[in-house]
């Protein structure tokens, strides 16, 4: 013990460290902040160290090259010692970092940290998020499999839509013409070196605001921020009511992130690494890509936008994001912090809460895409099918080898694209549903250059079946009497 | 008066120094932006676009849509499988074909051709086209995109090497499309 000591005092006579460390780690931080609701932003800088040492070591297998990343990372998977645990960490740890940062990000907001004097602390966070999301994509990316193929294909349309300069966007995004070798090469380097050098500097700024500027009181209802007053109160309130930050309020800190770092562990021992799927050769075009779970959301927003706004609000609208995030600390920067007196900043965030999660989940099942095999592999249930004519069940034929069954679902088998059919005979009459099929309309394709008359024939006469048992499909009852019978023609 | 005057040498000096490099800074600074924008000047000098075959003519029988596989003419030595690209070949009849890109219109994922009902479908958000390529419904603006084509001693060419989306020169060499052509 005796030897340990005299080496630290001998490194510390020259680098003289100890004593400014002990200051900051002893630093008195407001006594209510030592809670469960500010760890989020030490779980996050955690989860972080955790992708750099996990990333460097897949870095000494994986290989930057278009021909030979997937067979890296197979390689991984399969046959180096617990290659897979490692990528499983990284994955899982991306994702913990992102939802990680957002939650910090709100809580922050509820509690009004944003607000003077820590207006740049905010700003730097919100530089943080947006390199952290930028690390997802391009780890994603790296991840040279299918979904990240044809998703720098979307990355690539959506940059080609910026007026005049698209198409050099896109060039210089790929580093050439096409999605190619020097394409995953500059995705390499950006999430190699680049994002991750300008985290560090950015975590160490963040970092260095909360050291000087201290951390955020517990927000108190009335407690108001006025710039010429706080900076007082603040350090009133840290003397008076205050206690060293370790081991005061560390602990919690200390608790949580190892929580999280055994979460992330956990995740990944139990569910594995992410992919890769299959390999990215763009000749094989029997795939259905999707992105990661942090950009579903905007994956399921580009299925809904009308095609006259998509350009504009995929250009415009970020901007406006992104600029809205960076002004709140100074068009906000004083006045009431609590959370319990803010019922705007609150339903903002239970706003942008639902909206997002809603839209994560629409995408996990995409209801807006047609099912490209149904057609050949969701059967017609038998019970559409019992005490039909001949006709009918030729009509059925059609409607399974003419792709309907894609877009259109029978007694919940098929896509979504279209509505359901079950009943479709009570909504539209037989002249209504020959003029749908041939002409289209209401966003489905015209058929009428695919189907012979036979074939509608026999599909309006199979449509006509679906109705409810007891409740009769819709007739044009002008019709009836035009032709003087009661009955259908 | 000496101490003075021995303070704005070296302040002259420090001055000249961080013009000096400045100056060398700049210099170094034009081959390192031209470095990071020679994806861009190197399409604008030689151009990315050539004329790359599909195979012979017979290989596509009239009246239907088949795929077509090529190497892209511009090609690194790491490129490996994706290189190639995919194009869907209509032969409309005799010499008369249409070449599409496998790139919806919309955000660049591979349609796919269905025979049975005429229709390429979109497997990301649903974009569906006619068997000429105009759009039939989704979110896409216009129809697939094309290239331009030749037929040249029995084999079918194609003017390609560049990524198909709206921003390209495969986007503008062909106008859009109404959507009932």
């Amino acid at each position: 013990m005796r030897l340990i000591a005299q080496i630290g005092e001998w490194l510390d006579r020259r680098l003289q460290l100890a004593a400014p460390i002990r200051e900051i780690s002893e630093h008195p931080v407001p006594k209510n902040t030592a809670s469960w609701w500010y760890v989020f932003g030490s779980a996050a800088l955690v989860v972080f160290l955790l992708q750099l040492v996990t990333g460097i070591m897949l870095a000494f297998v994986y290989v930057p090259s278009a021909s030979e990343a997937w067979n890296s990372l197979q390689s991984l998977n399969h046959d180096i010692t617990l290659g897979w645990f490692i990528r499983a960490l990284h994955g899982w740890g991306s994702n913990f970092m992102v939802a990680i940062v957002l939650i910090h990000m709100v809580q922050v907001f509820l509690f009004g940290a944003y607000k003077f004097p820590r207006e740049l602390t905010w700003v730097v966070g919100v530089f943080l998020l947006l390199m952290t999301m930028g690390m997802a994509f391009t780890g994603q990316v790296l991840r040279f499999d299918q979904d990240a193929y044809w998703g720098l294909g979307i990355g690539a349309s959506i940059a080609s839509r910026v007026p005049f300069l698209g198409s050099d966007i896109v060039k210089l995004m790929l580093g050439g013409p096409i999605i190619a070798g020097a394409t995953l090469s500059r995705f390499f380097a950006l999430h190699v070196f680049v994002i991750p050098g300008m985290l560090i500097a950015f975590v160490g700024v963040h970092l260095l605001l909360v050291l000087k500027l201290g951390i955020n009181e517990w927000p108190m209802p009335g407690r108001l921020v006025k710039k010429a007053t706080y900076e007082s109160e603040y350090r009133e309130l840290t003397h008076k009511d205050g206690a060293p930050f370790v081991p005061y309020a560390v602990w919690k800190d200390l608790f949580f992130a190892a929580f999280i770092l055994l979460a992330v562990a956990a995740c990944a021992v139990f569910f594995g690494p992410f992919g890769p799927t299959g390999q990215p050769d763009p000749t094989i075009i029997q795939t259905a890509p999707r992105p990661d779970y942090f950009f579903l959301w905007l994956y399921a927003v580009l299925s809904f936008l009308p095609p006259s706004m998509e350009t504009p609000a995929l250009l415009i609208g970020p901007v406006i994001a992104i600029g809205a995030l960076l002004l709140l600390p100074f068009l906000s920067g004083e006045g009431e912090k609590s959370w319990r007196r803010r019922p705007i900043a609150v339903l903002t965030i239970l706003l942008i809460a639902v909206t997002l999660a809603t839209f994560t989940h629409l995408a996990g099942y995409t209801p807006w895409s047609p099912h490209m095999n149904a057609w050949s592999s969701d059967p017609i249930p038998a019970r559409f099918l019992q005490h039909r004519t001949a006709l009918e069940r030729q009509g059925a034929l059609v409607f399974q080898a003419k792709q309907c069954h894609n877009c259109h679902a029978l007694g919940r088998e098929g896509g979504q694209r279209g509505p359901a059919l079950d009943t479709v005979a009570v909504q539209l009459t037989q002249d209504q549903l020959i003029r749908q099929v041939i002409q289209g309309g209401g966003n489905m394709p015209a058929y009428g250059k695919n189907l012979s008359p036979a074939e509608t024939t026999a599909l309006v006469a199979f449509l006509q079946t679906l109705h409810p048992a007891g409740q009769a499909p819709a007739r044009d009852a002008s019709r009836a009497i035009a032709l003087g019978k009661s009955g259908e023609n | 008066m000496s101490t003075d005057s021995t303070i704005s040498r070296r302040t002259l000096f420090m001055k000249m120094g961080i013009l000096f490099n400045g100056l060398v800074a700049t210099a170094v600074a034009v081959p390192i932006i031209r470095f990071l924008l020679a994806p861009i000047t190197r399409g604008r000098a030689n151009g990315y676009l050539s004329w790359v075959s599909l195979g012979s003519i017979s290989q596509f029988p009239e009246g239907e849509t088949r795929l077509a596989t090529f190497q892209n003419p511009y090609v690194t030595p790491t490129d490996g499988k994706t290189a190639d690209t995919a194009c869907w070949v209509r032969r409309v009849e005799g010499q008369q074909f249409q070449i599409f890109a496998i790139n919806c219109a919309h955000l660049g994922c591979p349609v796919r051709w269905f025979p049975q009902s005429g229709l390429f479908m979109c497997p990301c958000h649903g974009g569906a086209y006619y068997q000429d390529g105009s759009r039939a419904s989704g979110p896409p603006e216009r129809g697939l995109f094309e290239y331009p084509h030749t037929i040249r001693d029995g084999l079918v060419m194609i003017q390609a090497g560049e990524l198909a989306t709206p921003g390209s020169p495969t986007a503008s060499l062909f106008g859009k499309k109404s959507p009932c052509a």
